[in-house]
């Protein structure tokens, strides 16, 4: 895959990915999927991504080649790569903080390094390919455990712990109102892991029909579409008995649709860092003393956001990129379990050469899309 | 606690209060190691060899120990992101002129494709057939919309040619190396 420019991306030969390091290894990937994350790229608005990148954070693969330092996998190892690059050795690795990694991106010190994921985020090629170079082998790539299906297993690189880390941040207490904004793989997975921290009620807010409706059969929760109801944060308080929800989940970030305003300075002309609509409801809806919960991502530069609300409301504000490596232990029995179902999430499997049409389809979300997954010619499936 | 208390001036009481259960990032760092108190000093990997040009962060004193090489600066853009990177990050000098380059940068993936011999098909490139076949309005309007670009830039070019500004046209084409 090759981004051309925003809203253009094409398959294309590119040279076999090297080690570099001693540290890496060469995965040849069996499936990627096209993310939300990546739609932030496709639309050009994450500062310093190059023409010619390749994108994907969410893939799994063979190990094919190693590095002289690599001892904790094997040729032949199937495995899943978290989406984040990180060390196991930094500070902030050693406090469980694998999505803030010091030592994969020599670029930016706000953001660890990512797959595929624009020069800010380390420069890396990503996923979306035949072949990747995984760097710090011995730590990030899991082996995937013996009978766990590949579909399930790329689910968890990103989608999964991304969704549970959202409503771990929200500080769930039993009986607990949640209120999700984002019927995206993202959303879905948030919505369906804050039963499992208790929650009394779960309310997701979208405006994709189709996606409305899966979420409240997958998740067996309240699902709203923001166009008919007049004011979201208004219709919150309402159903909360005028006090707001005790946790609001930001999973939509950047490219929010829903305020004329956030997506003309947001996404028309990049007056700020994206659209801030979702966050804006979230930061409105949320009880006094409540907590926001943001994975929903934005650029680095600044939003439009209701910070005197923060304050004035005694608002906690928890936020990060998922900590995969982290999560997997418990998340991968989650799933060995049946207690999550990921694979349910994915509606579109397409060949990796059909890349251009693949990211319109997700992007606009077309032909009831929720999580589309691409194969490489090399798999037989 | 003990161990960052010994640089803290003697205030009196200090740390009572503390509850780790209440640390914001909480359950983000469930072993907390007060290690960032001892400032980089953690034991580095091998520090990856710089093959190519990577452009640092000034709010680091060095390359992380691995990094990505994919697309190194080139070009006109390369070089707004060569000065983009002598601004740190809390600064929109250093994000504003990364965006332009990404924006420039387009137009030069353009003439390297005319250059290799490729016309890109912009249209596949879009997904226009997924659009064609799951949303035929908007996949009209985007006909619609480069029919009025094109038009446009014709008017635009011949225009210039009449009025003798065709030079300062073809003046600017050259500045891109077209
Ligand atoms: N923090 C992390 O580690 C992490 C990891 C993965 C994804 N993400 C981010 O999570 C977000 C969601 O990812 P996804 O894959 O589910 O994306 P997606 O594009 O599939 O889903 C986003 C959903 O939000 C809906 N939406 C748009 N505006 C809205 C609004 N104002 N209110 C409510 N819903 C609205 C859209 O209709 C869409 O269904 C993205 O910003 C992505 O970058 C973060
Ligand atoms: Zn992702
Ligand atoms: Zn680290």
């Amino acid at each position: 895959m090759n981004y051309r420019g925003p809203g253009r991306v094409r398959a294309e030969e590119k040279p076999m990915p090297e080690i570099l390091h001693p540290e890496d290894c060469i995965v040849k990937v069996l499936r990627s999927c096209i993310c939300g994350s990546d739609l932030h790229l496709y639309n050009g608005n994450v500062p310093d991504t190059r023409v010619g990148s390749t994108f994907g954070h969410e893939f799994v693969g063979e190990v094919v080649e190693l590095g002289s330092e690599v001892n904790k996998l094997k040729l032949g190892d199937k495995v899943l790569v978290p989406f984040n690059i990180a060390c196991g050795k930094c500070s902030f690795c050693r406090q469980g903080l694998y999505g803030n990694c010091h030592e994969s991106n020599p670029e930016a010190t706000a953001v660890g390094g990512i797959f595929g994921y624009s020069h800010t985020a380390g420069g890396y090629d990503g996923g979306q390919a035949e072949y990747v170079r995984v760097p710090y082998a011995n730590f990030g790539p899991t082996v995937i455990p013996e009978g766990m299906d590949l579909d399930d297993a790329v689910m968890l690189t990103d989608v999964v712990p991304t969704g549970y880390q959202a409503a771990e941040m929200g500080g769930i207490q039993p009986g607990d109102t949640v209120v999700i904004f984002g019927a995206g793989p993202i959303g879905i997975m948030a919505a369906k892991c804050s039963w499992l921290f208790g929650a009394g009620r779960v309310i997701v807010i979208d405006h994709n029909e189709f996606r409305l409706e899966f979420v409240k059969n997958y998740a067996k929760c309240e699902s709203y579409n923001f166009k008919s109801i007049e004011d979201p944060v208004q219709f919150i308080k309402q159903t909360t008995d005028w006090l707001g929800a005790d946790v609001c989940i930001d999973a939509v970030g950047a490219e929010a649709a829903g305020s004329a305003m956030q997506t003309i300075t947001g996404r028309k002309t990049l007056m700020q860092a994206g659209s801030a609509t979702a966050l804006f409801w979230a930061i409105n809806a949320v009880k006094k003393g409540g907590i926001v919960s943001i994975v929903g991502v934005y650029g680095p530069t600044g939003n439009l956001v209701p910070i005197g609300n923060v304050l004035n409301k005694g608002i906690t504000i928890r936020a990060n990129q998922a900590s995969v490596k982290r999560l997997l232990p418990k998340l991968i029995d989650h799933v060995q379990k049946g207690t999550i179902k990921p694979k349910a999430l994915i509606t579109h499997r397409m060949p990796l050469r059909n890349v251009s049409d693949a990211y319109r389809i997700f992007s606009d979300k077309l032909d009831n899309c929720i999580k589309p997954i691409l194969i490489p010619p090399t798999v037989k499936e | 606690m003990e161990k960052i208390a010994k640089g803290i001036p003697d205030i009196k009481d200090w740390g009572i209060d503390a509850d780790p259960e209440n640390d914001p990032t909480y359950p983000m760092k469930p072993n907390r190691t007060d290690e960032e108190q001892n400032g980089y000093t953690w034991e580095r990997s091998v520090q990856q060899a710089e093959t190519v040009e990577i452009l640092k962060s000034t709010e680091r004193p060095n390359l992380s120990a691995v990094f990505g090489t994919s697309v190194p600066p080139k070009g006109l853009s390369g070089a707004i992101r060569r000065y983009a990177y002598k601004n740190s990050e809390g600064q929109f000098s250093h994000w504003l002129p990364l965006l332009i380059a990404d924006r420039v940068n387009v137009v030069e993936g353009i003439i390297d494709d005319l250059k290799k011999g490729k016309v890109p098909n912009i249209y596949a490139e879009k997904g226009f057939n997924a659009m064609w076949k799951y949303n035929r309005k908007a996949a009209i309007g985007m006909i619609a919309a480069n029919v009025a670009a094109v038009s446009a830039l014709g008017l635009f070019l011949f225009r210039g040619r009449i009025f003798n500004e065709g030079k300062s046209v073809k003046k600017a084409l050259q500045n891109y190396n077209m």
